[in-house]
């Protein structure tokens, strides 16, 4: 067999290797732009959400008034009478999340201090995985909780209480996010400079001084945003609500009574079967807007106030 | 300036330090520190200075698995401030630390000097207002901040921090006050005003220094230790170690031989 | 200071530091006790699953199709629904999550046109699920008229993952080392070499753990896939992928009406007979064993390898 001579490429020809140097940068070049093709995809997905939200709420609102969504107190598109009036379905929205910020804010940020001023290294490390895995259980299996076992027990506690109302699932929402809120803001703690500390401690301060008076302070921007961030995921939550809220759109504020939020009248409607096209498959659409500009107003507070502390550091 | 009637504050007794990976950092280190007088402790990085310096407020106690092993007597009580069952705390609040670089807290001028009155739960206003003209005064701060004193501490430039941590650690009336490089972060005009107020300081309470800077140590300081490896090489009067050194491991750190 | 009054101040410091630490202890048990009701609630959820639903583990609850009585009904139509919706998701996102993450990092120059795609993929990330589900209802469904499919099921929580799949990429390729470009580039390797044959390679553990965190997500996730009108009870199986007679693949199984675990839960949740409840609670007992195995691995995988790589 012939040995093969590997060929310097400096003694091709000009011409061929100007032609490889052509080749390889078209390929190189073609690969770059089916890449940013793919980074695209993330611009296209929100353009692509609002979008259809608009498209089809557009449709919605050419039957009802802006006026009649937003201050008309009944929700009834699926009866006779009609009544398009968003306030009771918002109104159960920010009940639910207000009831699971009420449990999740105060036991997520002792959680948060604890685990970042009085846990030890090794606690820290064992718990700080478990937060993380709490935050991937899957919340359909939480609308089994709220339903049948943390209502029954509030029932105990409050005989008149129907099984389905907003305290339950609040309570159980608020279980859901401590582990995000908690996670988060041990984060922030943790950035806060070590020197702080020690200038603390320095001046004879114990712990719990050190940790109430100097670091939670110091990352204050990045406790307030696991908060809103916090808030964006109760508002947005669906199927615990579905499950054990109710599906009755009520304008109350009143956790005891039964309600719809936003998320559980989407999904009511879309187990239904609706008509495309039909009035009241435009209301989820209209709905859902809704719920997207306020999670929206809630992720860019977080985010703008989350920087504002990462900049700070 | 060594005479038998200078008083010792307080003094390390054949102390030895280990971190918590087990390396050794300071080997067998005695020496007094006199009473309302500066000693600066120098040497090249790495030598165990600061790690010494931290010893006398039991700033390691902070990271887990550091341990020491011998004692820092306090005077006139013969307390030892390493001994297992004194809390750190106690001593934090007898001896107070001024940092390498300046940590004021998120927080206004005057709850930063406010701070350790706050900790030890004071919580009359007069008393915490005039002990905190008090301590901005003696820390040369007060012409500069009294019109400003819920400014935000980070507003000041870097020396102006440095000083309010002077005030934060001086408002407690501390019996010794550690300094940790206090002016290696600082332009020269800053690190002069420190270094002048350290010598103010004096008369009202001991001084431990770490520096990196040989004449500062020279123009401050009334006693000098210099430290090589963990040991302490050579202690006694400034003048004495900058002039006429024993040993010639000094000799030749002080001329610029080594180090 | 006189030893007297040193003596006496002592005494005084003493007793107060006692009532400071006193705070330390009973913040520490607080803590603790906070801390706890996030960890011990799962705990009680997944006990109180488990008791509720013991009664339906068994091989036939994997084998039957739903069923009017809840004591013969199974998972079947369930959990092979969720595993055709899972290999659409797997192949539409991780693809285009991993090209997305590369060229953000790698590519794509610091400017307002980075920024953009940027704030888009932190923005995805918070959107509600359930909003996925009505852009897939009106674009998947309808505009597209890709039905209410396995396709379109997985496509939609394709989406729902991608963030999650980008912001890993970038994380892993992120602690890739300039320096072992630089020794790519340095024996003339191409920019597309480097990605291709040193920076995917070395991000491969990280991008893994982001891979396995999202396809957990989209296993327990609900709302998207009712909105666009999963069917709740299905007793029969899509057209297999795999055939016995040429060209052994077949792609109709993409175009067919499905069930998934969730769904499947809610609708037994949804009964007012109690013993479809039980069933419900099997179903829970076994979306929790399954995310969190994946999860568990994810994150076990994480730290395994921040401790064993050090640049």
């Amino acid at each position: 067999m012939a040995t093969q001579v590997l060929q310097n490429p400096l003694e091709l020809p000009i011409s061929a290797r100007l032609a490889k140097n052509l080749k390889r940068n078209f390929v190189e070049r073609v690969i770059e732009f089916m890449l940013m093709l793919a980074a695209l995809s993330a611009v296209a997905t929100t353009l692509a959400i609002v979008f259809v939200l608009i498209y089809e709420s557009f449709a919605f609102f050419e039957h009802v008034s802006i006026v009649a969504f937003l201050t008309d107190t009944q929700w009834t598109p699926l009866f006779e009478d009609a009544h398009y009036g968003i306030m009771p379905l918002v109104a159960g929205t920010l009940t639910t999340s207000i009831i699971a910020l009420l449990v999740a804010v105060p036991i997520g940020t002792i959680g948060a201090i604890y685990l970042s001023e009085f846990a030890s290294h090794k606690t820290r490390e064992i718990v700080k995985p478990i937060l993380e895995l709490l935050v991937g259980v899957p919340t359909v299996v939480f609308g089994y909780f709220a339903l049948l076992f943390v209502t029954p027990m509030l029932q105990k506690i409050f005989p008149g209480l129907p099984s389905f109302n907003m305290l339950g699932p609040g309570i159980v929402m608020g279980i859901m996010i401590i582990p995000y809120i908690s996670s988060v803001a041990e984060d922030a703690m943790r950035a806060v400079p070590m020197s702080m500390r020690e200038g603390s401690y320095a001046m004879g301060a114990t712990r719990f001084q050190t940790a109430i008076r100097v670091v939670t302070p110091a990352a204050t921007s990045g406790i307030v945003a696991a908060y809103i961030l916090g808030i964006s995921r109760a508002v947005g939550e669906t199927m615990v609500v579905a499950i054990a809220a109710g599906q009755q759109p009520n304008l109350t504020f009143d956790p005891m009574e039964s309600a719809a939020t936003i998320t559980a009248y989407i999904v009511q409607v879309a187990m239904g079967d609706l008509p495309h096209g039909s009035i009241g498959y435009q209301s989820i659409f209209a709905a859902g807007l809704v719920l997207m500009i306020m999670t929206l107003v809630f992720n860019i507070l977080g985010h703008l106030t989350r920087k504002k502390f990462r900049e700070a550091y | 300036m060594v005479t038998a009637t200078t008083p010792i504050k307080a003094e390390s007794r054949d102390l030895n330090f280990y971190y918590s990976n087990g390396t050794r950092a300071l080997k067998g280190i005695s020496m007094p520190l006199y009473e309302n007088k500066i000693t600066a402790l120098i040497g090249p990085s790495g030598c165990g200075k600061s790690t010494f310096l931290r010893c006398f407020n039991r700033m390691h106690d902070l990271y887990p698995g550091n341990k020491y092993d011998g004692q820092i007597v306090m005077h006139p009580d013969n307390t030892n401030v390493l001994a297992h069952g004194v809390d750190p705390i106690e001593v934090r609040m007898r001896i107070s630390m001024v940092f390498q670089k300046p940590n004021p807290f998120p927080k206004s001028i005057y709850e930063n000097v406010a701070y350790g009155l706050r900790v030890r739960g004071e919580k009359n206003k007069r008393n915490i207002d005039d002990k905190v003209e008090e301590a901005l005064k003696g820390a040369a701060l007060w012409e500069e901040a009294k019109n400003r004193l819920h400014d935000l501490a980070f507003n000041l430039s870097g020396g102006q921090q440095q000083r309010l941590c002077i005030a934060r650690a001086l408002a407690t009336d501390p019996e010794i006050m550690l300094f940790d490089e206090p002016t290696s972060a600082l332009d020269p005009i800053a690190t002069a005003n420190i270094e002048e107020l350290m010598s103010e300081l004096r008369n009202k309470l001991t001084i431990l220094v770490v520096t990196h800077n040989m004449q500062q140590a020279a123009r401050v300081s009334d006693y000098t230790a210099y430290m090589y490896l963990g040991e302490l090489i050579e202690y006694g009067d400034t003048d004495m170690i900058f002039t006429r050194p024993t040993r010639k491991e000094t000799e030749d750190y002080i001329t610029g031989k080594f180090g | 200071m006189t030893q007297a009054s040193v003596l006496k101040n002592l005494d005084e410091v003493r007793a107060m530091i006692k009532r400071h630490k006193l705070n330390d202890y009973i913040f520490a048990i607080v803590g603790l006790i906070a801390l706890m009701i996030g960890l011990l609630t799962l705990l009680t959820l997944f006990i109180d699953l488990v008791m509720d639903g013991f009664e339906r583990f068994s091989l036939e609850f994997l084998t039957n199709y739903p069923s009017r009585r809840a004591v013969n009904a199974g998972l079947l139509s369930a959990w092979v629904g969720s595993l055709l919706v899972m290999v659409v998701t797997f192949l539409s996102a991780v693809p285009m999550g991993v090209a997305a993450g590369i060229y953000l990092e790698e590519y794509a120059p610091k400017n307002w046109f980075s920024d953009l795609i940027e704030i888009n993929v932190t923005n995805l990330a918070g959107v509600p699920s359930i909003v996925y589900g009505l852009l897939a209802l009106g674009l998947f469904v309808y505009i597209l008229d890709l039905g209410q499919s396995i396709l379109t099921a997985g496509l939609t929580l394709g989406l729902l993952i991608l963030p999650v799949v980008i912001v890993a990429t970038r994380e892993a390729i992120r602690g890739i080392p300039v320096a072992i470009r630089e020794a790519a580039y340095a024996v003339g390797a191409t920019k597309w070499q480097v990605v291709s044959q040193h920076v995917i390679h070395y991000s491969f553990g990280g991008i893994l753990t982001g891979v396995i965190i999202g396809m957990a997500r989209a296993l327990g996730e609900t709302a998207p896939v009712i909105t666009i009108g999963a069917l709740t009870f299905i007793a029969f199986l899509p057209p297999s992928p795999v055939t016995t007679e040429p060209p052994f693949l077949n792609f109709e199984w993409l175009s067919s009406g499905f069930t998934v675990l969730p769904i499947q839960m809610f609708n037994w949740l949804s009964r007012p007979d109690h013993a479809f409840h039980v069933n419900a609670a099997a179903t829970g007992a076994l979306i929790i064993v399954v995310t969190l195995l994946m999860n568990g691995t994810a994150i076990w995988l994480r730290y395994r390898i921040r401790k064993n790589i050090k640049w």
